[in-house]
């Protein structure tokens, strides 16, 4: 209420020095961040990062141990009604009543949250119509694949028009097909509807959608900023040869350029500030045969490695591991 | 963005079917172009209609311009009204799962059915052939089924409503309790809305059962049946607020069990549902007493049984339902003790879900 008047535009999401900690566990360990209003801000991490511990504080769910957020202006803990008529929710597990239909899951939605009866009508159609449902409308949802009751949890977390839309995870357990369809409905979505997204993902290659990002790991933010300038921190590109004879080619690179080459599945890996200024070079000067190169920008896994110093698939190795030996957490977790 | 409003501050006199739909904060929100594009403003700053003023149904291109508006929906939360929205969707959302499921219907059915009939037909040949013909426990003129049928029916609503309340855990393992939690309503709404809605199911299964009254000699009386109507639901509404309460503090599906064995089953054997509650030895009247359903099952009895003709004798028996050290309670006194129960369970139950993690 407050915070909204005299600032020109105020974020959608201000966070500052949030905390969560369930006993033992420190979910989330103090991570502060803005929102523009309008952008798509991606949290990207690996399993037990955090996210969906911040989205259940940024939607009211769970209360902060520390720290403070506003959503659309609005105070998380002291203004749980406010926040909650703003924003519009896709959790990272289903949360549609399979025993009703699509279209009565969205009118229950829409009651619950007051939608007029005058739009109502239009508007149900509009948001079927844009995840491809409107045709399954009165199908039992018990009866939807998948990817089709996540596009049905898209379009009810539009339903209301909301100022700020969470989607946790929205692509998580979908073939590629499909995933690639719910990224259409989302850029659909940044165009028409103007909505800020406030996302969650562990696939790097979604991470790129977004306006910015923020890399979280063990419950910090270890990196944020706009795709690019996270890869331009990382700064070199790799380029990777192939090679009839491996060695010399590697000898060749270390004598002739002062590179440190490292071989790995099967071909030999570099690091350089300016890939494409390189292969040139690398042609005039290299001397030995080689059947192949490629050179390739810097990969928001590049980037998740320099920050953390391991992969994101072996972060989640480690986390799936942990949570394999404790089955208690899904049930803790739906609490 | 324009300045947000506070919620003193909302549009009050731009309502036309008394429900104000817009917001100022939305209809200035410069940041969100689709209100940008709207047609026209969406407050105006005098009193007038918020709804373009066409309520006929136009396809194409005029609702296209009515659904760009739909930005400026104004949210509810907190209000009386929303709340009392908030309760009549989830009441709604139970009554369809109910109709959907003509099975479980039938099967929740299947078990009071049981006990009436074959456990009500065992039990009154034992019953009658104690006394012998003359002597007979229940004399002449009544049926122990007929004594029985109240407290079936009182079973058949404990088991309904206890398993609606208790359906919450399932929405919980399903994640549809989040969706509802998270929606801008006091959680209490959701609660009632849940009970009301339970409490409805758990009639309509009871009303089933009262359908089955011709059977065991209960006359199809108007007074009877309204009578029972009302003290079911009242029953109804008391055990659905017990088991959400009790469905707030359980995390996992398998702890219905549980639920079962320490809650309902004892519920329903103290109930005096299967037998008279009087003779009793002390420790056993104790529980009865303090059984909750014991004070709905015994209203019920009495309604039936004031139906019947029945000796001096056999109602002194059978009509000695409960009693506080000899008081026979007044039938207004019980149904009052059932409501207040009701309210104050459902308070605890709102109470332990208005909480966050
Ligand atoms: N309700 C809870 N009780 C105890 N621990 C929890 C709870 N919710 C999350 N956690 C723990 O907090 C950490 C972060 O979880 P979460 O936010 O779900 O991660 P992410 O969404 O990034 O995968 C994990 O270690 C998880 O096990
Ligand atoms: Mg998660």
């Amino acid at each position: 209420m407050s915070a909204g008047t005299g600032s020109a535009v105020a974020p959608a999401i201000e966070v500052c020095d949030l905390q969560k900690r369930y006993g033992e566990i420190e979910a989330v360990r103090g991570v502060s961040f803005d929102v523009a209003a309008g952008e798509t801000f991606g949290f990207l991490g690996p399993n037990g990062a955090g996210k969906s511990t911040t989205i259940s504080i940024l939607c009211t769910l769970a209360e902060p141990t520390g720290g403070t957020a506003r959503v659309s202006g609005h105070d998380v803990v002291a203004e749980r009604l406010e926040v909650r008529r703003r924003i519009g929710l896709v959790f990272q597990d289903v949360t549609l009543d399979d025993y009703l239909t699509a279209e009565e899951n969205l009118r229950f939605h829409a009651d619950l949250y007051g939608v007029p009866k005058a739009v109502l009508a239009e508007r149900l159609r509009r948001v079927l119509e844009m995840v491809g449902l409107w045709d399954r409308r009165s199908g039992l949802v018990r009866t939807f694949s998948g990817g089709m009751k996540r596009r049905l949890e898209i379009a009810r977390g539009l339903l209301h028009s909301p100022r700020v839309l969470f989607l946790d995870e929205p692509t998580v357990g979908l073939d590629p097909q499909t995933r690639s369809h719910i990224w259409e409905y989302i850029e659909q979505l940044r165009r028409r509807e103007a909505v800020t997204i406030f996302l969650t993902t562990h696939y790097m290659d979604e991470a790129e959608h977004c306006d910015r990002i923020a890399i979280i790991d063990g419950g910090r933010i270890v990196a944020m900023g706009t795709p690019e300038t996270l890869k331009e921190q990382v700064g070199l590109d790799r380029v990777v040869l192939r090679a009839p004879d491996q060695d010399q080619v590697t000898s060749a690179l270390r004598d002739r350029f002062g590179l440190d080459p490292i071989i790995s599945e099967g071909a030999v890996a570099i690091h350089v500030a300016n890939g494409a200024e390189f292969v040139p070079r690398l042609f005039g000067e290299l001397g030995v045969p080689v059947s192949s190169v490629s050179v390739a920008r810097p990969t928001l896994d590049d980037v998740f490695m320099t920050f953390t110093g391991r992969t994101i698939r072996d972060a989640e190795a480690s986390t799936s591991e942990v949570n394999a030996t404790r089955p208690w957490m899904r049930a803790m977790r739906s609490r | 963005m324009s300045s947000e409003p506070g919620k003193g501050s909302e549009p009050v006199k731009a309502s036309e079917a008394g429900e104000p739909f817009s917001t100022p904060e939305h209809t200035g929100a410069s940041s969100d172009p689709l209100v940008g594009t709207a047609p026209a403003p969406v407050v105006a700053p005098t009193p007038a209609p918020v709804v373009a003023p066409t309520p006929a149904p136009v396809e194409g291109a005029v609702r296209l311009g009515a659904s760009l508006d739909i930005a400026a929906v104004r949210i509810a939360g907190g209000g009386l009204r929303d709340d009392a929205r908030a309760v009549a969707v989830v009441w709604r959302r139970e009554l369809i799962r109910f109709f959907r499921n003509r099975l479980r219907i039938l099967t929740s059915l299947a078990q009071p059915v049981l006990f009436l009939f074959v456990l009500g037909t065992g039990l009154a040949s034992m019953v009658s052939a104690r006394g012998g013909p003359q002597g007979s426990v229940l004399g002449a003129g009544i049926d122990f089924k007929t004594f029985m049928f109240p407290g079936v029916v009182g079973m058949t609503v404990l088991f309904t409503a206890i398993f609606s309340a208790v359906s919450i855990v399932w929405d919980r393992e399903f994640g549809f309790l989040r969706e509802m939690l998270v929606a801008p309503v006091r959680r209490g709404a959701i609660v009632v809305g849940k009970c009301v809605g339970g409490a409805t199911v758990a009639t309509l299964q009871g009303v089933l059962m009262l359908a089955l009254a011709g059977l065991v000699h209960v006359p199809y009386s108007p007074t009877l049946i309204l009578t029972l109507l009302g003290e079911m639901m009242l029953a109804a509404f008391m055990l659905t607020a017990f088991g959400i309460m009790l469905a707030a503090r359980i995390s996992q599906v398998e702890s219905f069990q549980v639920v079962m064995q320490f809650f309902v089953l004892p519920m329903f054997f103290l109930s005096g549902a299967l037998f008279p509650l009087s003779n009793l030895p002390q420790w056993l009247a104790v529980l009865t007493k303090v059984d909750p359903l014991s004070y709905a099952v015994d209203p019920m009895r009495r309604a039936v049984l004031s139906q019947m003709a029945l000796s001096p004798r056999t109602r002194a028996v059978l009509g000695q339902g409960m009693s506080w050290d000899g008081w026979r309670l007044p039938v207004g006194l019980e149904l009052g003790l059932v409501a207040l129960a009701g309210v104050v369970v459902l308070a605890i139950a709102a109470r332990r879900f208005a909480r966050p993690e």
